[in-house]
């Protein structure tokens, strides 16, 4: 079975989805394997287009008060 | 003691001197004094105490490096030495004299500022502050970034517009923070730790523009050395220009030759990350159909090998596995790659186009009994038996009636 993505890091998925290209690309699978592989690779290419994707963010000032206590005010 | 003014009253010199005492260290202000000026008068007695006086052109004060905090001084005290001093203003009652009791000593001539650099490199070098297996790795895409910087000035302005070019998707906590000046290096500290403390980023930019030697000189302070060696969050330091070298480059992460630069090596652009996502797509993708097209052409030659007894059966069981496969890889071409690449059409065309699906599109139909082993002939059923018909949209659940051979 194929296992949840995750949240792992972008980089880690990067590589896990360069070796299953690796692993199509060697040619050494057979078509069940490569139909597997070829999912996992997917799903990943998915989640790391998912992770980059995304509307623009604001900025934020971090701010302790008086009290010590941390808070966020929005910048610009 | 609560002195009452509304009568004449005879003071104890000892108890006034007390008094003032008190007054002076119940204020905040002069418990954390930032003076600059000039050293003078400097006398080195037996105790390991320093004593001086801190002039300007007008005035002078007088001075007190207790042993303890003058075991701290890079750079021994010389008279005529330039110095920025933190420290604290009170009353030496004995005397009855106002001085200032010196925390730290920071030299101002360009001679001394080098000579400190140089041995507090040396100090934090030796106490293996910049080993390289101290060095955190940075996260290939931090999606929350903190940035200590000033809050004026081009800098910050120059790398918010990077970041939100790069990777619009990005969260920008900024930790503001004076860069220059007596306050900067308590400032930056405290960026530090406020981020730290918070806990929401992935990274922490330091940064600042370029200035002499003296305005940079905060990122040359051990205090700010020491916070960034101590961040749990890894610290990318972006210090002045190409060619300034600080110690806070030193002991960060990893040093950017400029703040621009930094936000740079910060973020992935998001279009050029896509670019490698798709080139990895097209490669999968691509093998995948080459591979589907190989096996359908072994399937049709299955077809004419004479030489195997009952090639249709050979070739219904391999046409159901395939179209198996077909489909598979249609409907995560569909669900994965929809709407984010050209690549899905690419793809599900050549399925289209190769899949043995397209027998079943024709019109003809698959026979399966209730393991789903294919039936080839009339001899392998019986008369009431269930079976399943695979059509090029579904299955039907079907019975058999009646038998007919045909004899060719």
């Amino acid at each position: 079975m194929i296992e949840k993505v995750g949240d792992r890091p972008y980089e880690e998925a990067f590589k896990e989805i360069e070796a299953y290209v690796a692993l199509l690309e060697k040619g050494e699978l057979s078509l069940d394997e490569t139909l597997n592989h070829f999912e996992k690779a997917v799903r990943l290419i998915k989640y790391c287009k998912g992770l980059l994707d995304g509307a623009e963010k604001r900025v934020a000032i971090l701010l302790e008060t008086e009290d010590g206590e941390l808070k966020l005010e929005n910048l610009f | 003691m609560e002195p009452r003014f509304n009568k004449v009253r005879c003071w104890q010199v000892s108890e006034l001197n007390n008094y003032l005492k008190e007054l002076l260290n119940s204020n905040p202000f002069l418990n954390n004094l930032w003076i600059k000026g000039e050293i003078s008068n400097l006398k080195k007695p037996g105790s390991g105490h320093l004593f001086f006086t801190v002039k300007d052109q007008g005035s002078s004060i007088k001075a007190v490096m207790f042993k303890s905090r003058a075991g701290s001084l890079l750079v021994p005290l010389k008279n005529g030495m330039e110095v920025l001093l933190r420290a604290s203003l009170s009353i030496y009652e004995r005397d009855g004299i106002y001085q200032l009791y010196v925390e730290e000593v920071q030299p101002l001539g360009i001679g001394d500022l080098h000579k400190t650099f140089e041995l507090l490199k040396e100090k934090l070098l030796k106490e293996g502050l910049f080993d390289t297996d101290r060095k955190k790795p940075l996260p290939k895409l931090p999606l929350r970034i903190g940035l200590v910087t000033s809050l004026t000035g081009a800098v910050i302005q120059d790398m918010l517009r990077i970041f939100r070019e790069r990777l619009p998707k990005a969260n920008i906590i900024v930790s503001p923070a004076a860069v220059q000046g007596p306050e900067a290096p308590e400032a930056i500290v405290k960026g530090i730790k406020l981020l730290n403390r918070h806990g929401q980023v992935d990274l922490i930019v330091l940064a600042r523009g370029g200035g002499s030697l003296e305005e940079l000189w905060a990122f040359n302070t051990e205090i700010v050395a020491r916070e960034i060696s101590s961040s749990k969050i890894p610290v990318i330091s972006a210090v002045g220009h190409e060619t300034d070298f600080t110690i806070a480059d030193l002991v960060a992460d990893l040093r950017a030759p400029t703040p621009t630069a930094a936000a740079v090596i910060a973020v992935p652009d998001y279009r050029e990350e896509f670019n490698k996502l798709n080139n990895l797509l097209d490669k999968a993708t691509g093998r995948l159909s080459t591979l589907m097209e190989v096996e359908w052409d072994k399937l049709k030659n299955i077809k004419d090998l004479t030489v195997l007894g009952k090639p249709e059966k050979l070739f219904a069981m391999h046409l159901s596995e395939l179209s198996q496969v077909f489909e598979k890889a249609e409907t995560l071409a569909k669900v994965y790659l929809e709407g984010k690449s050209n690549k899905l059409y690419f793809l599900t065309e050549k399925i289209d186009g190769l899949s043995p699906l397209k027998v079943l599109r024709r019109g003809y139909a698959i026979c399966q009994d209730h393991k789903k082993t294919i039936i080839t002939s009339v001899n392998e059923v019986e008369v009431n038996q269930a079976f399943e018909v695979r059509l090029k949209d579904g299955y039907l659940d079907c019975l058999v009636q009646g038998v007919k051979v045909v004899n060719d």
